[in-house]
């Protein structure tokens, strides 16, 4: 150290021979200090700078302005340009991304459901696309394959927490494209009521009826008792259960009524049940109480756009599969 | 040589470089509280504001929030990139902001983003989520909350309010305070404001939404939940261009 330039200290001496230099700075660091101060400068050109009371300096009009287009809220396309700032340079991200995407899914909206799941190229962005948006938005409660938490599933259903299988080929809600954007634009909340359409069954009532609805799906039941609940499913002032479930117990897409003849069980545990006891128990506590959840599959058509939607529609009906 | 002075005098030293500083800090911080584009005007179409305060459950489900410390793994954000705006949605306003005290921005994110987590999920869906993330959610890390299904102390609220008041939050005391919210929200709003009312509402809200599932009593969880669905709904973004937030800047 000590060759540098003068031998000038401070006149300070520790412990009999320890001084300290007086030298001047490096070059290099004084250069660089300086160079921070020309920087500080162009900044201030650039970008939103210094304060001025109740605004501030926007840097030089012209240099390092930002072009955007913006939609106005009645859906007119307007040209800015404006100062830098970080919300309108994302403004001009956006249209720079969307306008690559934007061909793909211009596409999307344009073509029939039909025509978009036999189109591989289309099927192939729906694919990509759909799978970020599914994960980000649906897998919460649908998993990520769609397959949903289901009652009458041992592997998904440790919770109590249901929501149904979107890769099989059961649809509660209707399984068409129309059907299935309706639900997903909309949200589905299904509501059946306590103690059958009248709320007025008995306990000996409910459990007849309990097994007659064990008896569609060939499940072990006690026959007598399901005579008793053929009668209580079917006579709308009792257990009215044909308005939701229908004549047939296959139930009515437009409210919600699942289909009772499946052995597919999805509110409750039905097969997770050891013997006949243990099943009409289930169905007892559910028939007792009803089901009225709060928004139990939320609406996206507030959080999702159109095209979206449309996509992702076309992504649970065709590519998890079982759609109609 | 003057800095000899200063080198050799801590005490002065120490001044001066808190001096040094505090011109850094607040050449940033001060001249925010005067730009008048600093927090975002966001008025409906009839000139009522659309981000009020929380209401007293909400307000609860806010304070349980931070006494669990969801903020260690879980910004409230959305920063205006598009990764994020793709991921989360709008950006995050200075105007959601405004009534929170602290606010819960940060920047650590073990969890996912909550600033728009509002109306994402059911009710159902947050209350299995809480108890046991891991029974909805494969791997999860985010730890159980069993006991969010505790009743709620309701019985301070009105006291929590006031000290919100006094930090400037629009909680009113009294018919005249209660007009100025009434013109500023609309009387909807302004009543789950009113401090007078604070219990009875909070209890009221509690019972009719029936987050946790069980009308019958008050638990923390209605109080988290409500919290956790009203994050992010304030603003409805339809209503404005799409470059209307970004002509504050
Ligand atoms: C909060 C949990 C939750 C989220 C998130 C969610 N769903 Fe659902 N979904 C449900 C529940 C619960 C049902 C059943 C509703 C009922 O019958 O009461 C359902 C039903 C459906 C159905 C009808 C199934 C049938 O058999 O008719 C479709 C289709 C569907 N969801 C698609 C989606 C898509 C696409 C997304 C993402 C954009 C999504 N869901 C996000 C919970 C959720
Ligand atoms: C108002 C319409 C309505 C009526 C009436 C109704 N249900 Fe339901 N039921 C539903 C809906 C909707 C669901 C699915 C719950 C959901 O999606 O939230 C359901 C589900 C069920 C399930 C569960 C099936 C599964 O897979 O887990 C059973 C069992 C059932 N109903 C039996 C009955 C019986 C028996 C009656 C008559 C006493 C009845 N329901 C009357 C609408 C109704
Ligand atoms: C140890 C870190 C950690 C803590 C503490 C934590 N979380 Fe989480 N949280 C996570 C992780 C990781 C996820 C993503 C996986 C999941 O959904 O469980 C998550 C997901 C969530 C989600 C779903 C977000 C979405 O958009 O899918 C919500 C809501 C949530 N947490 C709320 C909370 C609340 C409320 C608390 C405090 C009571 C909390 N978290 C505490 C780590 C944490």
């Amino acid at each position: 150290m000590a060759q540098q330039s003068s031998n000038q200290t401070t006149g300070h001496v520790w412990d009999d021979d320890l001084k300290e230099y007086t030298n001047p700075l490096p070059r290099w660091w004084l250069w660089g200090f300086y160079l921070t101060i020309i920087f500080s400068v162009v900044y201030w050109l650039m970008y939103p700078a210094w304060p001025l009371g109740s605004s501030y300096t926007k840097g030089v009009p012209g240099v390092n302005s930002v072009k955007y287009v913006a939609t106005t809220k009645d859906g007119q396309q307007v040209e800015k340009t404006t100062h830098w700032s970080t919300r309108a340079q994302l403004m001009a991200d956006t249209n720079a991304a969307e306008g690559k995407q934007k061909e793909w899914f211009d596409k999307v909206a344009a073509t029939s459901y039909d025509d978009i799941a036999k189109n591989p190229d289309l099927m192939q962005f729906v694919n990509a696309a759909g799978k970020t948006l599914f994960s980000d938005n649906c897998a919460a409660c649908h998993q990520v394959g769609g397959a949903g938490h289901e009652a009458g599933n041992p592997q998904t259903n440790q919770s109590g927490f249901f929501a149904p299988n979107l890769a099989d080929d059961y649809w509660q809600w209707g399984g068409t494209y129309e059907e299935i954007s309706t639900t997903i634009t909309g949200g589905r909340t299904g509501f059946m009521p306590a103690k059958g359409l009248a709320g007025s069954l008995t306990d000996e009532q409910i459990t007849n009826v309990a097994n007659y609805v064990l008896s569609l799906s060939g499940e072990p039941h006690n026959a007598d008792a399901a005579k008793l609940g053929d009668e209580i499913f079917h006579n709308p002032g009792e257990g009215g259960c044909i308005t939701c479930h229908g004549a047939d117990g296959k139930g009515v897409p437009s409210m919600g009524g699942l289909n009772l003849t499946d052995k597919i069980w999805q509110w409750v545990d039905v097969s997770g049940q050891a013997d006949e006891a243990g099943k009409v128990g289930v169905l007892h506590t559910a028939i007792t109480g009803g089901f009225n959840h709060v928004e139990a599959m939320p609406k996206w058509g507030t959080r999702l756009k159109p095209e979206q939607i449309k996509l992702l529609t076309v992504y649970v009906h065709d590519t998890l599969g079982g759609g109609q | 040589m003057k800095h000899d002075k200063i080198e050799r005098n801590i005490g002065l030293m120490l001044v001066l470089i808190l001096l040094a500083i505090s011109i850094g800090g607040l050449v940033e911080i001060v001249p925010l509280f005067f730009i008048k584009d600093t927090v975002e005007v966001v008025k409906t179409a009839d000139g009522k504001e659309m981000v009020r305060p929380y209401t007293p459950l909400e307000q609860r489900g806010r304070d349980i929030y931070i006494r669990e410390g969801c903020y260690l793994c879980h910004s409230q954000m959305v920063r205006p990139f598009r990764d994020e705006a793709l991921r989360y949605g709008h950006y995050s306003l200075a105007a959601e902001s405004k009534y929170d005290h602290p606010f819960q921005w940060g920047s650590k994110r073990t969890g996912p983003d909550l600033a728009r987590v509002g109306g994402k999920y059911s009710n159902d869906w947050h209350v299995k989520h809480l108890k046991d993330p891991r029974k909805v959610v494969e791997g999860s890390v985010m730890p159980n909350y069993p006991w969010l299904m505790d009743p709620l102390d309701t019985s301070d609220i009105a006291a929590r309010m006031k000290a919100l008041r006094t930090v400037g939050v629009p909680y009113s005391s009294g018919e005249e305070e209660y007009q100025r919210n009434v013109q500023t929200f609309g009387e909807e709003v302004a009543k789950t404001l009113r401090i007078e009312d604070a219990e009875a509402n909070l209890k009221e809200q509690a019972q009719t939404g029936n987050y946790d599932g069980n009308k019958a009593d008050v638990t923390e969880m209605d109080a988290m939940v409500a919290y956790l669905q009203v994050l992010g709904t304030m603003v409805d973004f339809k209503q404005f261009d799409d470059d209307y937030f970004a002509t504050f800047r």
